[in-house]
């Protein structure tokens, strides 16, 4: 995978378990949102293959490609909400857009959702009157509300305060629980991945590392300690 | 040597970009007509286009047909000829000022906003999160836009004439004493609805459809930072200006015919 | 999206101005008559028309009643007016038709001057007599001429 002269990944293979949370590490610029953005359909490889529940998506036009993603949903880093939109109307957006739920059904679809998110009182607000984290939420709300298979989620605890990392560690945690969503996360923060993955995927300047948290803490692979070292370890004795 | 090699370059590039947009084009044709047919935003944008640029239209409209009036004049009278000074006012705005300058100044106001707006989701990643809900960005986005600037440009052009023809007669008539009946009557003897009047409205449409789709690919194409917005609302206002002026000798010359 | 109905009457009103300024500049400016008056075609050949043009104005006793809808050249090279002219007009087959100039150096035109026949021209019909255009060249060679002429003789 490369963009331009850029080769980000070369050889590249991983799986995500489906209906485990995974998460994908990774120093920066080691391809992470790439790797996302690929399973997303948002970029094309140049060679390989990508199966997404079952589907082959590399071959697919991009009409295709929306068919599928129907089953996922994504939280972007920033939100990305529309913003001419209040928050209520961004949750309505994607239901009015593929489904016939009548209004009313749509505003207790919403409210679900925010509630799971821990959020209320909030409808009639735009999105650049929203702090961080409840822009976050209101973020995964969204890519909640219609009930996805896969969840896609780049950097979710980036720009946040230590209480609302917790916070949305036990939200993606319970998101998980109840939706049986397979959970791709993407992210450099090495003591919230270690307490939330059943899986993850190390991104190495050389390839790639793959197992479950206990697995990496105890491998002799150099490059994985030395990674976990910078962070992870220290992190646990805080923790 | 290298300055022959970036020139090639730089012809490369700029045939890619038109391919792009030709492109970019037929996808917004597609999405205009199939369903779902997003009145609504459609609406929004007359609003936002058209509406919003009435004050720009209408002051310019009136200040162009002023001085046109003017200089005709001044002109005009060392031949004998000021009683003509309606036709000359009125040709000059109906068949060129009126649709070019309406459209540069729409291109200015109006399509600046928009390859802002769209250039601003693209970069706060908007745009891409349309497509994970499968929502095709070029629907929703870019064609009511695109669609609405080809509809408002007609409109605003013969508001502008309307308001030029006025400030015309303010200053004719008003100031410089031309008889009101000869200004009226050399405008409505000169000007032929088929070459004049529908010409100056095909030229509006035309600008119209460039504007509309520059402003909103050059949006949709903007690198994703705040510099690229930056250069891609600058890009839209100087290639937009040019077509329309690139254009406008072509239109003339072959509706002439 | 949230209903705002006030926004809706102002692009309601843009668009009704919009068209408005369209509609003026067609028809009353341009001309475009909606409608107006029934027209009838009539054919008159001229050897000479000077720079008379389509849409050239056909007036009878100085009031317009129709324009020149088409120039061509007929077969002995004479050149073939089609006038419009209102269609409630009763022109007697021996009306003629001339060539004139609005001023010295205006604009061309056609002027109709009424005969006395019983008969009337139908739509279609020919108007058999025509003078020509007067070409000012022509004119001021025939002056240079005639001038030169008259000096050569003893």
């Amino acid at each position: 995978m490369a963009f331009g002269q850029r080769v980000v990944f070369r050889d590249l293979s991983c799986r995500f378990p489906r209906g485990r949370v995974s998460v994908i590490l990774g120093g920066s610029g080691s391809g992470k949102s790439t790797l996302l953005r690929l399973i997303g359909g948002l970029v094309r490889p140049q060679a390989g293959s990508i199966v997404v529940d079952g589907d082959e998506i590399t071959t697919l036009s991009e009409r295709q490609m929306y068919a599928v993603r129907r089953k996922l949903g994504m939280m972007f880093q920033d939100g990305a909400l529309l913003d001419s939109l209040t928050v209520f109307e961004n949750l309505a957006f994607p239901l009015r857009e593929h489904t016939t739920m009548s209004e009313r059904e749509i505003a207790a679809a919403v409210h679900e959702s925010l509630a799971a998110v821990g959020l209320s009182n909030v409808d009639d607000l735009l999105p650049n009157q929203l702090s961080g984290g409840m822009v976050k939420r209101v973020s995964l709300a969204r890519a909640i509300i219609m009930k996805p298979v896969i969840l896609l989620c780049d950097e979710p605890f980036s720009g946040l305060d230590p209480l609302s990392v917790k916070l949305v560690e036990g939200l993606l945690v319970h998101v998980n629980r109840q939706l049986q969503a397979t959970m791709i996360i993407v992210s450099h923060h090495i003591a919230s991945t270690m307490r939330i993955a059943d899986h993850v995927v190390l991104l190495l300047p050389d390839g790639a590392v793959e197992g479950s948290p206990a697995e990496l803490r105890r491998t002799t692979d150099p490059r994985v300690a030395g990674f976990l070292d910078e962070d992870g370890v220290a992190a646990e004795a805080r923790a | 040597m290298t300055a022959l090699a970036d020139l090639g370059f730089a012809a490369v590039r700029f045939v890619t970009d038109l391919g792009g947009l030709a492109r970019f084009a037929a996808q917004i044709g597609r999405a205009a007509l199939a369903p779902p047919l997003r009145v609504r935003l459609f609406v929004d944008e007359l609003f936002k286009l058209g509406v919003l640029s009435l004050v720009i239209i209408c002051v310019c409209g009136l200040a162009v047909g002023m001085v046109l009036s003017l200089q005709g004049y001044n002109t005009l009278v060392r031949f004998g000829a000021e009683q003509s000074l309606g036709a000359v006012v009125g040709l000059s705005l109906i068949r060129e000022l009126g649709p070019v300058l309406t459209a540069l100044l729409a291109t200015g106001r109006a399509g600046s906003a928009t390859t802002a707006e769209i250039g601003t989701m693209v970069a706060t990643e908007q745009l891409d999160a349309l497509r994970m809900m499968s929502v095709d960005p070029i629907d929703l986005v870019a064609t009511p836009r695109a669609l609405a600037m080809t509809a408002v440009m007609p409109l605003l052009s013969a508001l502008f004439i309307v308001c030029g023809l006025f400030g015309g007669y303010l200053v004719g008539v008003g100031l410089m004493g031309v008889d009101a009946g000869s200004y009226m009557s050399s405008l409505e003897a000169a000007v032929d609805f088929h070459d004049d009047v529908l010409g100056s409205l095909l030229k509006a449409l035309i600008f119209g459809v460039l504007v509309g789709l520059i402003a909103t690919y050059r949006g949709h194409t903007t690198a994703p930072t705040s510099a690229g917005v930056g250069a891609a609302t600058t890009s839209t206002v100087v290639v937009a200006s040019v077509s329309i002026l690139i254009f406008d000798y072509f239109i003339t010359a072959l509706w002439g015919v | 999206m949230s209903r705002a109905p006030v926004r809706d009457l102002l692009v309601g009103l843009f668009v009704l101005a919009g068209l408005g300024a369209v509609a003026y500049l067609s028809l009353s400016v341009g001309g475009r008559s909606y409608g107006g008056p029934a027209r009838m075609a009539l054919y008159a050949d001229f050897d000479e028309i000077g720079g008379l043009k389509p849409r050239a104005q056909v007036v009878i006793s100085g009031v317009k009643v129709g324009q020149v809808s088409s120039i061509t050249l007929d077969e002995s090279y004479r050149a073939r007016v089609r006038l419009d002219v209102d269609a409630a007009l009763k022109l007697p087959i021996d009306t003629s038709a001339s060539i004139m100039t609005a001023g010295l150096l205006g604009d061309r035109y056609v002027s109709l001057q009424v005969g006395g026949d019983d008969k009337l021209l139908q739509p279609g019909d020919q108007i058999t007599m025509t003078e020509s255009a007067v070409v000012l060249e022509r004119v001021i060679g025939k002056l240079i001429y005639s001038g030169s002429d008259r000096e050569k003789k003893p």
